[in-house]
C-alpha cells in the first residue's frame, strides 16, 4: 500500500507496518527538545508523576537548549535556566547547552539540526510549537505541551493521531527575489492560518528543490502557522550532506510513494511568485510588497529560528550593500553558529558584520530568540509603544513582539531590508 | 473527586471572535511562571486574557487571580500559536472551566484534555453571537449542550469522543493511572 512519507515514519516509529491517517498510535520518540521557557514546567511535572530520583527515558535523546530568555535581568529567567542546568546535571544529560559557556547555542530550532540531533526519517517532539522545523530535514517533527513533554520524558513514546497529508507541489524556477518566506507566506495567506489544522503539510517540487536546507526550514517552520502538525521535504542530497556533516550517527531516510493518496493537493507556479508581507495581526493577512509601498516603518528587525540564519543575513547584506537605513534596524543571530558566520562570510572582501555596520544597523545582538516573542521588558528589540515593525519572524499576533499596540508585517530578510533602506515597505527588487 | 467531576457547569459567558492566540491568551512576558509552583499557578490566573486589545473589558479584575467569567464563548481556531501549556493553565487557574469555540488549534486542545484544566468544546456552529460577555450559561457534559440562561436558547455541542474521560480524570497522568497505564 503506498503511503506519504509522514505516514511511513509513524508507522516505523509506531512499530507497525502500515498507519492510516486517524489512527490513534503509540509512537517512540528519537529526540525530545525542551528549552528555558517550557522546560521547567516539563521537569516539574516529570519529578511530580515520575518520583523525583526516576531517570529519563534515554539521556542521549533529551535534548535541552536554553534560548528564549537568556539575555534579561529578569529572576525568573535566571532561575529557570538553573532549573535546566541543575536537572541537566541529575541526569547526566549529555546534550545541555548551557547559557554562560562556549556549549551555549542559542534558538533552539537552529541549534537542534546545526549540532547534528535532527535526523531524517526520526521522530522528534519539542516543547515548542515551531519544532516543525525540522521536517526540513525529512524528519516528522511536531510541538507538544508540558504535560505532554514530561510523558515523553518518562516513557520515550506518545500517543498520537496519524495527520492527513496536504501535498504542495512548487513548480517553477524560483527567480532570486523570491524567498522560502514568501513562498510560505502566499500558502498560508491562501489556506489561512487554520487552513491545515491537524494536518501534515508536505512540499514538493522543481521549487522546493532548488532550495537549501535553511531556506527549506523557513518553509517548515511556518507550518504551525495553517495549523499543521508537521511540515515536511523529502530528504535529498542536499539533506543528506547537511546531515552527514554534522552527525555520525546511523539514520535510514523515508520517501514518499509517488502514488500515495492525499488529503489534498495544490500546485504553485513559484516564477509567478512577487515578495510579500503578511499584515497585522494574522500571519495569513497576504498582501504583495509593492502594494503596500504607503506603510510607513519605525524599525526592521532580522533575527528568529525563520528568519534569523546565516541565509537570511547574506541575503540582508546584499541588499544593504553600500547603502544607509533610514529606520532602527535590529539584528539577531539565531545561533553562535550564524554569528560566526557573519563574520567570516564575505561579499567582496567586506564581511556581512561590516556591511551591516556600514548600513547603520544596530550593534548585533549575541544569539537567541530576543524580540521574537517580545518577551521581558528589557530584551533587544522589544516593542514597547505603537512601533511598526517589518519582521522576518514568524509570528504578527497583537503582543507578540511585547506591545499590544505595536504592528508588526512578517517578510521575508530582503523585503525587511529594502524597507530599512526607504523606511516604508518596499519591494527589494527595487534594490536588485 | 477533580474539578472536573461535575458534568453541569453554570455561570458567566465571556465572548471573543475568531483566531484567539496564545499571545493574547498569555503574553510571553509572562512565561517565566512554573504553572507546578502554586504560587505562581494562580500569578498566572491573574495574566489570563491580558493581551487582549484594550477595548475589551478585563478578564480577571485588577488586584486578583481569578475571573468572574468561567466560560469562554470562541470563534474559530481558539488558541492557536505557541505550544506553550501555559495557556489553558492560566484559563484553568483563572477558574475557566471550559471553552466553548466552533474549532480549536490542535496543541492548544491537546494541552487543555493533557492537563485537565478545562473542557475544550466544541459548538456546532459560531455562537459568538448569540451569547454577550456577561450573560448567564449552563453547560451540560453528559448531554452535550449550552443554554444560555438570559434568552432561554439552547445549543449544541460536538462530542469529546475518547478525550471526555481523560479531563474528568483531570488530565493525561490521572487518566493513564486510573488506567493503570503507568
Ligand atoms: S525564535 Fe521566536 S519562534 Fe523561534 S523558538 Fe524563539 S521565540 Fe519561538
Amino acid at each position: 500500500m503506498s503511503a506519504t512519507i509522514t505516514e511511513k515514519i509513524l508507522a516505523r516509529a509506531s512499530g507497525n507496518k502500515s498507519v492510516k491517517p486517524g489512527e490513534n498510535i503509540w509512537t517512540n520518540a528519537d529526540i525530545l527538545l525542551t528549552h528555558d521557557v517550557c522546560g521547567p514546567g516539563t521537569i516539574e511535572i516529570f519529578k511530580d508523576k515520575f518520583g523525583s530520583n526516576t531517570r529519563v527515558w534515554n539521556e542521549d535523546k533529551v535534548v535541552i537548549i536554553p534560548d528564549h530568555y537568556i539575555f534579561t535581568a529578569d529572576k525568573k529567567a535566571h532561575r529557570n535556566v538553573d532549573i535546566l542546568r541543575t536537572f541537566a546535571k541529575e541526569q547526566s544529560l549529555p546534550h545541555y547547552y548551557d547559557v554562560g559557556t562556549p556549549a551555549y547555542k542559542g534558538v533552539c530550532h537552529l541549534a537542534l539540526p546545526q549540532e547534528g540531533h535532527v535526523r531524517p526519517g526520526e521522530v522528534i517532539f519539542g516543547t515548542d510549537s515551531h519544532t516543525c522545523t525540522h521536517g526540513a530535514l525529512g524528519a516528522f517533527a511536531t510541538g507538544i505541551g508540558n504535560t505532554d513533554a514530561a510523558f515523553v520524558m518518562g516513557t520515550g513514546k506518545l500517543l498520537l493521531k496519524v495527520p492527513e497529508t496536504i501535498r504542495f507541489q512548487l513548480n517553477g524556477s524560483k527567480p532570486d527575489y523570491i524567498t522560502g518566506k514568501d513562498i510560505i507566506l502566499r500558502i498560508i495567506g491562501d489556506i489561512g492560518v487554520d487552513g491545515a489544522t491537524y494536518c501534515a503539510m508536505e512540499f514538493q517540487g522543481e521549487a522546493i528543490a532548488s532550495l537549501d536546507i535553511e531556506e527549506r526550514m523557513t518553509i517548515c517552520n511556518m507550518a504551525i502557522e495553517a495549523g499543521a502538525k508537521n511540515g515536511i521535504i523529502e530528504p535529498d542530497q542536499k539533506t543528506l550532506d547537511y546531515v552527514k556533516a554534522r552527525t555520525n550517527k546511523p539514520f535510514t531516510p523515508v520517501y514518499s510513494d509517488k502514488n500515495a493518496p492525499v488529503a489534498k493537493h495544490y500546485d504553485y507556479d513559484v516564477s509567478t511568485f512577487v515578495p510579500c508581507v503578511a499584515e497585522p495581526h494574522l500571519p495569513s493577512n497576504y498582501a504583495p510588497a509593492k502594494d503596500r509601498s504607503k506603510v510607513k516603518l519605525d524599525r526592521a528587525y532580522i533575527g528568529s529560528c525563520t528568519g534569523g540564519k546565516l541565509a537570511d543575513f547574506i541575503m540582508a547584506a546584499k541588499i544593504l550593500k553600500g547603502r544607509k537605513v533610514k529606520i532602527d534596524t535590529f539584528l539577531v543571530p539565531a545561533t553562535a553558529e550564524v554569528a560566526e558566520g557573519l563574520l567570516t562570510n564575505t561579499i567582496e572582501n567586506k564581511s556581512l558584520l561590516e556591511i551591516f555596520a556600514e548600513a547603520g544597523c544596530k550593534d548585533i545582538a549575541p544569539p537567541s530568540c530576543a524580540a521574537c516573542l517580545g518577551g521581558p521588558e528589557d530584551t533587544f528589540g522589544r516593542t514597547h509603544g505603537n512601533e511598526v515593525v517589518i519582521s522576518t519572524t514568524n509570528r504578527n499576533f497583537i503582543n507578540r513582539m511585547g506591545s499590544k499596540h505595536a504592528s508588526i508585517y512578517l517578510a521575508s530578510p530582503l523585503t525587511a531590508a529594502a524597507s530599512a533602506i526607504t523606511g516604508y515597505i518596499t519591494d527589494p527588487r527595487d534594490f536588485m | 473527586m477533580t474539578k472536573n467531576d461535575n458534568d453541569i457547569i453554570t455561570g458567566k459567558a465571556y465572548v471573543l471572535g475568531d483566531n484567539i492566540d496564545t499571545d493574547i491568551i498569555i503574553p510571553a512576558q509572562y512565561l517565566t511562571l512554573i504553572p507546578g509552583i502554586p504560587e505562581e499557578y494562580k500569578k498566572l490566573g491573574s495574566y489570563a486574557l491580558s493581551g487582549l486589545p484594550d477595548n475589551f473589558p478585563r478578564f480577571v479584575e485588577e488586584g486578583r487571580n481569578e475571573s468572574e467569567f468561567n466560560v469562554i464563548i470562541a470563534g474559530k481556531n481558539f488558541g492557536c500559536g505557541s505550544s506553550r501549556e501555559h495557556a489553558p493553565v492560566c484559563l484553568g487557574a483563572a477558574g475557566v472551566r471550559a471553552v466553548v469555540a466552533e474549532s480549536y488549534a490542535r496543541i492548544f486542545f491537546r494541552n487543555a484534555v493533557a492537563t485537565g484544566e478545562l473542557y475544550p468544546l466544541e459548538s456546532t456552529q459560531c455562537l459568538c453571537e448569540q451569547f454577550k460577555t456577561g450573560e448567564n450559561v449552563q453547560i451540560n457534559i453528559q448531554s452535550g449542550q449550552i443554554t444560555n440562561l438570559s434568552s432561554g436558547q439552547i445549543f449544541d455541542l460536538k462530542s469529546l469522543g475518547a478525550v471526555a474521560p481523560v479531563i474528568k480524570s483531570g488530565g493525561l497522568f490521572a487518566y493513564a493511572k486510573n488506567e493503570k497505564m503507568i
